[in-house]
């Protein structure tokens, strides 16, 4: 269906229905409650950042993924998509389809000139470039084009900007021909409150259409020559294959995924800074798409949530918070538990990724999805190793090349 | 006229001569050896011919066109495929996948932006792609992630791949270098079930005068990167500059 | 002309940072294979040594003098060091000025029990790992080492003065033969400058006239040539590791009067000195180190607002948006040449073929 076969179909009907409920499951404690204020997730805030950087790691992994290029400087183009988005709320209006597609645009055509200059070489070369242009994006933005950027201050839209699409009595948030970005719909039951928000709808369909397209890509041949090129650049060319177009292909692919992320995140708020583009940005979105599992359809979403997710409990969570959890334990225990969380809380979620970061690539280098897998293998006790991987291009049984 | 014409090919690494004014000549349809003794030039030559190294001077003629300065994706293109000493497969991905490959390239040239379309959906290449695993008796193995092969159907697959393109000319180097002697007679077979049945044109470079013996239709000895002699191989056996260069190396 | 050496003369002290980063880096890649993205840390680290010397020098006890009163009537309490204690009054001071050069005691074993605890405890893990594992174990490594700091130093710049001796500049001009005080040079630089070249050149002596030092640059030509002679290589690359991590700490205990330290400083640097590397050529020790001070003094040419306004001048550009950013041209301009030598000599400047490119 839709050009899928049933298993990539599941997958794709699982993320779709989850997505459209998420202010429903993610809220399962009522509103008040204790365990509520702390872990619930379905505010839109907060759900926003899991579509849109589920889509940003979902196209992160069509480069890493398939290729194996490992590149540290995507928030470069995250960054640019976001400055051009509010460059189009600024010039034009408020309404976010000339902002989504200049933001595509700009970040694709800047991924197509580094892309050009970091893929002259391959391996660790490549990801330091990367890392190094994101760099210098970062340094342009925050000082030398200070007129495009406004520098330290961040861009944003002031009233006395041309706007001139913009007529009498249009919002004055990001809207879609008129819906607001920011308004919602708030849905009482009970102790239970569900908030059903534009701006995440929004966010969440482009983020299935995102993740739409990387099954399609996934499946392609576009997609096995990148996997053959991650296996065997040698026998690629030897193949008479011209690997350079194709990676190139697939570094700006996601470099507009990226771009698009960053429109996004403009959409919501129409606000943005250098700090975006920092070395710390790229390397969060490399975090989130090993956590989940690299090369595999649904790790990066579920990466991307679960950071998001435990930056926003762990960064809530303070001494006070622990004492009270704590509270059965004798004193002495409580002060040490305590004292020994307590860099990692709160201000200190930088120190938590990196640890989450190098527990990971030591203990479980495939990601959640492949630790999910080895699971499921115990407990199934099947006689054959458990299929590492969901992405062979054929199917075991399938002779019939139709479905 | 040969389909591939070697004219006076020199190549040198800072003061070592590799190759000194080689000249060869391969016909079509038929299967030319390159034998010599160790650091007699067989690889730079190799390697001149399918766009690794660029000679300092002379020309290498495909089919009337000259190869040089081309890369080897382009030079793949123009009909030369190459087998190498070890099985070069993409190792991460199943056998099947290994063979549509090159059928892909076969038929979309060096690139083609299809990221679209499923894989499944490509009849025409797969049912290409499982001819010429039957071919090859890999069948039943079509699942199996190449890198848990043996180390023959390793070499079977990489044959298959190569084989699917049809090409022209299928260079080989060295492909029984560390083998068995079952594995290497194997793979005669294989090379001769191919010659059979498809009448490739071939240039293997090799060691082992059995496979050589087995095979070749006009062999070329080179030695200290000049050609010695080019014959037939009733000529070459009792050839005496032959018996010099190899003294000691191997029985001739 | 007083102007362009001093503009030379200013690149120097960045330079040797960058080269000694890069140098570090350089062993580490072509003895191990290993990728450091935490080599910034490193450096950082080394910076702290010198801030934690000064710290502890610093400690003091408190003394209520009674013949001092402060503002309320009280008598003061007088903050004593135990090193003016111990040593006296004036000598216990010079000590204290003299933090800086003397955290190179606490320095290298700080750094080389560091670089051994890196070694043994994580990078050997991944020498068999795909690099992209090993870039991203280092990474994760980098952004810990950075809040651990940040958790025991604040995240503000800490001010780490240089000994009074060395305070102000000193006069170029005249050593140079230009006339007097036409090149004011600050001293610390200068210290800096010649400290590096004196590492810089131990560590190549080092290579060079060592048996250990051949095994090592053996093992960066063809490791398992060498680990096939019967040669322990391991044991001896455990050692480099903590050599590397000894020069990008001391490169870094000695830049920090130059620049207060603070946990970002490392993944600067270590940016900057990756693109040192690049430009020099990967696993050329020579090319890091020439690539390093041609960065650091092309970066200072260009942190002249006088260079800058010559440039915007000449090509008439005041007021323009190109010459806003030529103005800015001093972040970007390593970045610019990187493009540069990527696009005519991708191997860089002094680059090896096939040196770490599957």
């Amino acid at each position: 269906m839709l050009g899928l076969n049933s298993r990539d179909f599941k997958l794709f009907a699982i993320v779709v229905v989850m997505t459209l409920a998420a202010p429903i499951l993610l809220n399962p404690f009522p509103v008040d409650s204790a365990l509520g204020q702390s872990f619930n997730a379905g505010y839109p805030a907060l759900m926003q950042r899991f579509v849109i950087f589920g889509l940003l790691a979902i196209g992160f992994n069509i480069l890493f993924g398939l290729t194996g290029y490992l590149s540290f400087g995507h928030a470069a183009f995250l960054g640019v998509g976001s400055y051009a988005a509010v460059w189009m709320f600024k010039l034009l209006s408020y309404n976010i389809i000339p902002a989504m597609i200049l933001s595509v645009v700009v970040a694709g055509l800047f991924s197509v000139v580094i892309g050009y200059v970091c893929l002259r070489r391959s391996g660790i070369y490549f990801s330091i470039l990367t890392l190094a242009f994101a760099q210098m994006s970062y340094a342009l933005a925050y000082s030398v084009l200070s007129p495009i950027t406004n520098g330290e201050t961040g861009l944003q839209v002031y009233s006395d900007d041309p706007q001139v699409l913009m007529s009498q009595g249009d919002p004055i948030v990001p809207h879609l021909f008129g819906l607001e970005m920011n308004s919602s719909v708030t849905w009482k039951l009970g102790g239970w409150e569900f908030i059903f928000q534009n701006g995440y709808y929004l966010a969440a369909v482009f983020m299935i259409a995102g993740f739409y397209l990387s099954i399609r890509i996934f499946r392609s041949p576009f997609g096995l020559m990148l996997r053959a090129i991650k296996s065997n650049q040698t026998r690629m060319s030897y193949t008479g294959m011209n690997t350079k177009p194709y990676m190139l292909a697939a570094f700006v692919i996601s470099g507009c995924y990226a771009g698009l992320a960053g429109g996004l995140l403009s959409a919501m708020d129409p606000l943005t800074g250098a700090e975006r583009m920092f070395w710390t940005a790229s390397g969060e979105i490399v975090v989130m798409a090993i956590l989940g599992g690299v090369g595999t359809l649904i790790g990066p979403v579920l990466g991307a949530g679960l950071i998001k997710y435990l930056e926003n409990i762990v960064s809530k969570i303070n001494d006070t918070i622990l004492h009270n959890w704590f509270a059965f334990m004798p004193d002495w225990l409580d002060n040490l538990l305590v004292a020994i969380i307590h860099p990692f809380i709160g201000k200190g979620w930088h120190l938590s990724l990196g640890v989450l970061f190098m527990a990971v690539v030591i203990f479980l280098p495939g990601g959640l999805v492949q630790g999910g897998q080895k699971l499921g293998g115990l407990f199934r006790r099947r006689a054959k190793p458990a299929e590492t991987e969901t992405d062979s291009v054929v199917e075991a049984n399938s002779k019939t090349p139709a479905e | 006229m040969g389909i591939l014409e070697v004219k006076g090919v020199n190549k040198r690494f800072g003061g070592l001569q590799a190759l000194g004014d080689v000249n060869l000549s391969v016909v079509e349809n038929t299967v030319h050896a390159i034998i010599g003794p160790n650091g007699a030039g067989k690889s730079t030559l190799l390697n001149c011919l399918v766009g690794k190294l660029i000679p300092d001077s002379g020309s290498v003629l495909f089919d009337g066109q000259s190869v040089l300065g081309r890369k080897p994706h382009e030079i793949n293109q123009m009909g030369i495929s190459r087998v190498f000493q070890t099985p070069e497969i993409f190792a991460d991905l199943t056998v099947m996948e290994n063979v549509m490959i090159p059928c892909f390239a076969r038929r979309d040239g060096a690139f083609r932006m299809h990221a679209i379309e499923s894989v499944r959906h490509e009849g025409e290449i797969i049912a290409q792609a499982e001819a010429i695993l039957a071919d090859v008796n890999m069948v039943n193995k079509r699942d199996m992630v190449a890198s848990s092969l043996s180390r023959g159907d390793k070499r079977r697959l990489e044959m298959a791949m190569c084989l699917v393109q049809e090409p022209r000319l299928l260079l080989l180097d060295e492909p029984t270098a560390g083998m068995a002697r079952a594995d290497t007679n194997n793979t005669i077979d294989l090379l001769k079930e191919i010659k059979q049945k498809r009448n490739i044109t071939m240039c293997i470079i090799e060691h082992d005068m059995h496979v050589v013996f087995s095979l070749a239709e006009r062999i070329t000895v080179l030695a200290q990167g000049r050609p010695l002699v080019e014959e037939t191989p009733e000529n070459i056996k009792g050839h005496p500059k032959v018996r010099e260069a190899y003294l000691g190396e191997a029985q001739v | 002309m007083d102007a362009f050496i001093l503009q030379i003369l200013n690149g120097l002290d960045k330079g040797s940072a960058y080269a000694l980063i890069a140098l570090g880096l350089t062993l580490i890649f072509g003895t191990l294979g290993v990728v450091n993205f935490a080599h910034g840390a490193l450096f950082m680290i080394g910076a702290f040594c010198a801030v934690t010397m000064q710290r502890i020098l610093g400690l003091s006890r408190t003394v209520i003098d009674e013949t001092q009163t402060d503002f309320l009537g009280n008598p003061m309490a007088v903050q004593v060091p135990y090193v003016q204690d111990w040593f006296g009054a004036a000598a216990g001071a010079t000590i204290q000025d003299w933090s800086v050069p003397l955290a190179f005691f606490l320095t290298v074993p700080v750094m080389l029990l560091v670089g051994w605890g890196m070694e043994r405890g994580l990078i050997k893990h991944f020498y068999k790992r795909p690099h992209a594992d090993q870039i991203l174990v280092t990474f994760g490594l980098a952004i810990v080492i950075g809040e651990i700091i940040k958790a025991f130093y604040g995240a503000n710049p800490i001010q780490t003065p240089m000994p009074s001796a060395f305070v102000g500049t000193i006069d170029m001009g005249r050593y140079l033969g230009l006339g007097e005080g036409a090149v004011a040079y600050p001293t610390w630089r200068l210290i800096y400058f010649f400290f590096s070249a004196i590492i810089i050149a131990a560590v190549f002596a080092f290579l060079q006239f060592t048996t250990f030092g051949m095994v090592v640059r053996a093992g960066m030509a063809d490791r398992e040539t060498v680990g096939m002679l019967g040669i322990d290589i391991d044991k001896r690359f455990t050692l480099m590791f903590g050599l590397a991590a000894a020069v990008a700490g001391l490169a870094g205990m000695m830049y920090a009067p130059i620049l207060s330290p603070h946990y970002n400083i490392g993944m600067d640097f270590l940016v900057l000195s990756f693109v040192v590397v690049v430009v020099g050529g990967m696993g050329s020790l020579p090319g890091a180190v020439l690539a390093g001070f041609l960065l650091g003094i092309m970066q200072s040419f260009f942190s002249n607002p006088a260079f800058k306004g010559f440039i915007v001048d000449a090509l008439r550009l005041n007021d323009t948006f190109t010459g806003t950013v030529i103005n800015g041209l001093d972040q970007i301009i390593i970045y610019l040449v990187a493009i540069v030598i990527l696009l005519t000599r991708p191997r860089g400047l002094l680059g090896r073929k096939g040196v770490m490119e599957e």
